[in-house]
């Protein structure tokens, strides 16, 4: 290119020609309005999506910064979501850990036969995307003679159990030092005192650190907005845990709080048809789950990685 | 070296006075307006082009944020893609370019001084692009008060992240400040104070390893992903941070003498070469190193590095690209170690080229993608960026180079620096 035509400082300050300003800055003026009409068009879908937003929800505070009345109209308001979205009833509480328990959770990995009863158990029980098929449960089919997970497989197809194969659900191992909150920017994510790691679904900003720190796949991102028709969905709903989650969130098994927290047991552990999982209280000494502790052989996954996991697998004979 | 004149802060053009000052900056930032926004027909149709192409990432992205994540090609086993791997090259661009200030101020280099600014409106530009590459890989970017210190909850000092948004925007403020203020200082035909702004060149200096090191600490801090869990990766980040800030900045160089009316001596871009030489060798050396460990020893965790570099049970996207990283590499360290290659233009050039290339891949693809496959548990799901991703991407390196682009052309009047000052006593224009 030429380069004379190219020189800013020295021809502004000077006056330059009547004319040759007034159709530059016509060319300018004309060229901005273009841009800005552009600059519309281009951001056209994010305001359509931000008149589906509401005010109170961009401004509502983090969860333990509540009090009981603001929350109480959080949850009506999202009741009121529930209806005009899904076109559902469903009724949202906020359901708090119980003195002195802390939740264990244990897995017989000799009984165990890979039904995936259990996961599907989850995915009806937690409100999961339905195209996604999604559950906070993968189920590895592993080869006997190893716990190699590389030698693992979720995708197997064939009847269930296969004899040379023995099989081990993973989910949220509720750790005693869970690096998934750690990372976490904006403190979206903290465990309770029983032990139960949660979510703030109307706090957490989606980068998805989480995600990448745990070393379980125990988390989830919600891609899109859930898509659940209304008949299947399942109305018992607590605000940490299996309420319909909005779009662009994490989510994450909370070991059924909703239920767990009212003195019921976890959907999965309902399903199990081998009788495989044992849930309870290990502030109980009296419990199953610390009778197995006590008289099993026991293993957590992943023990080298320090997160001390409230989740245990354990072998009958 | 900082101006010759110590400590007198008056030169010879008068002072405002305080109430001509707040006018004076308001005609100082209309005239920066004016500057940025007037050019050659060259000039317009570069940045027509490149706001056409941010206009198209910005549309992208809006339809991302309506649609939701699912338009990318990210699951929840690969879930972080194209975004963080760029954002994460861009924070070594940004570290990048204070490899300009080094030699300039810890070296007195009088030529390096004339160009250090070049340098630093690079790590503005790439700061501007590594916040907005975040922003796009939110899953609620509405939500984006939450990390603001005050207003939202910031999980500091244990989060890493934390840490990053700290670094990543001091070191922002800081080459705002050093760049604004000797534009300004310019515009009133005045010397720049050295304690104005030279304990703050120095400041950058330290900062810019800070931002690299907090960044690769976002990453082997995670003790579930082996293939990010090293102590080398900082040393590694730094080391191709110093490859690609000064392939950048040579370019740049070519193009401003080119296209920019500027002289620009040779020595700055001789020494930048020398720098790359070294640098360029030291980060062979360390993909060298590491490449060593994980397959000599071929324990189980030595899955991704076998999946990035030969692919794992017949899956194997990442091969052409590590590949084409590997020999991009090896031939710009072979055309850099060549004797005289500073003083052959076009060879530097494409040599610098290959190696900004090459970091790009193994910064950003190659390291964020591979942490994930297999995943966690050993699952071998693959990640291909979709249009959208690429769209959004390529809006984003527009919308960078714009603001470098307007940087530069603000800043050209004074790239001749305070040295040219005294020689030309031509000041951008007379105060009062």
């Amino acid at each position: 290119m030429p380069p004379s035509t190219d020189d800013p400082a020295p021809a502004e300050g000077a006056p330059s020609p009547e004319g040759g300003m007034t159709r530059r800055t016509a060319l300018k003026v004309a060229g901005a309005t273009l841009g800005a009409a552009a600059f519309a068009k281009a951001i056209a879908p994010i305001v359509s999506w931000t008149a589906d937003q509401s005010v109170d929800e961009f401004l509502q505070k983090h969860y333990r910064k509540l009090s009981s009345d603001e929350l109480e109209r959080i949850m009506a308001r999202l009741e009121a979501e529930t209806k005009r979205d899904y076109g559902a009833d469903v009724e949202i509480s906020d359901a708090r850990p119980q003195e002195g328990v802390k939740f264990g959770y244990a897995l017989n990995l000799s009984i165990c036969i890979g039904c995936r009863k259990c996961a599907q158990a989850c995915h009806v029980e937690n409100n999961h995307d339905r195209p996604s098929g999604n559950s906070y449960i993968r189920v590895l089919e592993m080869q006997k003679g190893t716990n190699d997970l590389e030698q693992g497989n979720v995708n197997y197809t064939h009847p269930v159990p296969h004899p040379d194969k023995y099989y081990m659900p993973v989910q949220c191992q509720q750790c005693d030092r869970p690096p998934c909150v750690n990372v976490c920017p904006v403190d979206a994510t903290w465990k309770e005192d029983d032990g139960v790691v949660v979510i703030d679904y109307n706090w957490c900003i989606g980068c998805r650190y989480c995600e990448a720190a745990c070393p379980y796949h125990a988390r989830r991102f919600n891609w899109t907005k859930p898509q659940i028709p209304a008949e299947e969905i399942n109305p018992v709903q607590a605000y940490l845990s299996n309420r319909i989650r909005p779009q662009g969130v994490m989510e994450k098994c909370t070991f059924c709080l909703h239920r767990t927290r009212n003195g019921k047991l976890p959907a999965c552990l309902e399903a199990c048809p081998t009788g495989a999982r044992v849930f309870g209280n290990l502030l109980d000494p009296n419990s199953e789950i610390r009778r197995v502790l006590a008289n099993k052989r026991v293993f957590v996954l992943k023990e080298e990685l320090g997160t001390r996991p409230s989740f245990f697998y354990f072998f009958d004979e | 070296m900082t101006p010759a004149t110590p400590v007198s802060p008056s030169a010879p053009v008068s002072h405002p006075t305080a109430r001509g000052h707040f006018a004076g900056y308001l005609r100082f930032l209309w005239r920066v307006i004016v500057d940025a926004t007037d050019g050659s027909g060259w000039f317009y149709a570069w940045m027509t082009l490149l706001t056409a192409v941010a206009l198209v990432g910005l549309n992208a992205w809006s339809t991302q944020v309506r649609d939701g994540m699912i338009v990318t090609a990210m699951t929840d086993h690969v879930s972080w893609g194209l975004y963080i791997a760029n954002f994460t090259f861009m924070v070594g661009l940004a570290a990048g370019g204070v490899m300009m200030v080094i030699p300039a101020y810890l070296y007195h280099d009088e030529e390096m001084h004339d160009v250090v600014i070049v340098g630093e409106m690079l790590a503005i530009a790439a700061i501007a692009m590594c916040i907005a590459f975040v922003v796009v890989d939110l899953g609620r970017p509405d939500r984006f008060w939450h990390i603001i210190p005050g207003l939202g909850e910031f999980n500091w000092p244990v989060s890493m992240l934390t840490w990053d948004v700290i670094v990543l925007n001091g070191y922002l403020a800081l080459n705002l400040h050093i760049c604004g203020y000797l534009l300004y200082m310019r515009f009133l035909g005045r010397r720049p104070e050295p304690r104005w702004y030279v304990p703050f060149v120095f400041l950058s200096i330290i900062w810019a390893v800070s931002i690299h090191t907090v960044t690769a600490f976002l990453y082997c801090g995670l003790g579930g992903r082996p293939f990010w869990n090293t102590a080398l990766l900082a040393p590694r980040f730094l080391a191709s941070a110093f490859v690609s800030g000064p392939a950048f900045i040579i370019v740049a160089l070519h193009v401003l003498r080119r296209f920019g009316r500027v002289h620009i001596g040779d020595r700055p871009v001789a020494i930048l070469a020398n720098i790359m030489r070294v640098t360029i060798l030291i980060n062979l050396l360390m993909v060298a190193s590491e490449v060593f460990t994980e397959f000599y020893s071929g324990s189980s965790h030595t899955a991704a590095a076998r999946y990035l570099y030969f692919g794992l049970h017949g899956a194997d996207g990442l091969v052409p690209w590590i590949w084409t990283s590997v020999i991009f590499g090896v031939v710009a360290a072979v055309l850099l170690l060549r004797p005289g290659v500073a003083k052959h233009p076009a060879q530097l050039t494409v040599a610098c080229v290959l190696a900004f290339v090459a970091v790009w891949i193994e910064k950003g693809m190659g390291l964020i993608i591979p942490g994930f496959i297999p995943s966690t548990l050993h699952e071998v799901v693959e990640y291909a960026p979709s249009v959208i991703e690429w769209q959004i991407s390529a809006g984003i390196w527009a919308f960078g180079l714009l603001v470098y682009t307007v940087a530069l052309k603000i800043g050209l009047p004074i790239l001749a620096g305070p040295r040219g000052l005294e020689a030309t006593g031509t000041p951008w224009k007379k105060a009062g």
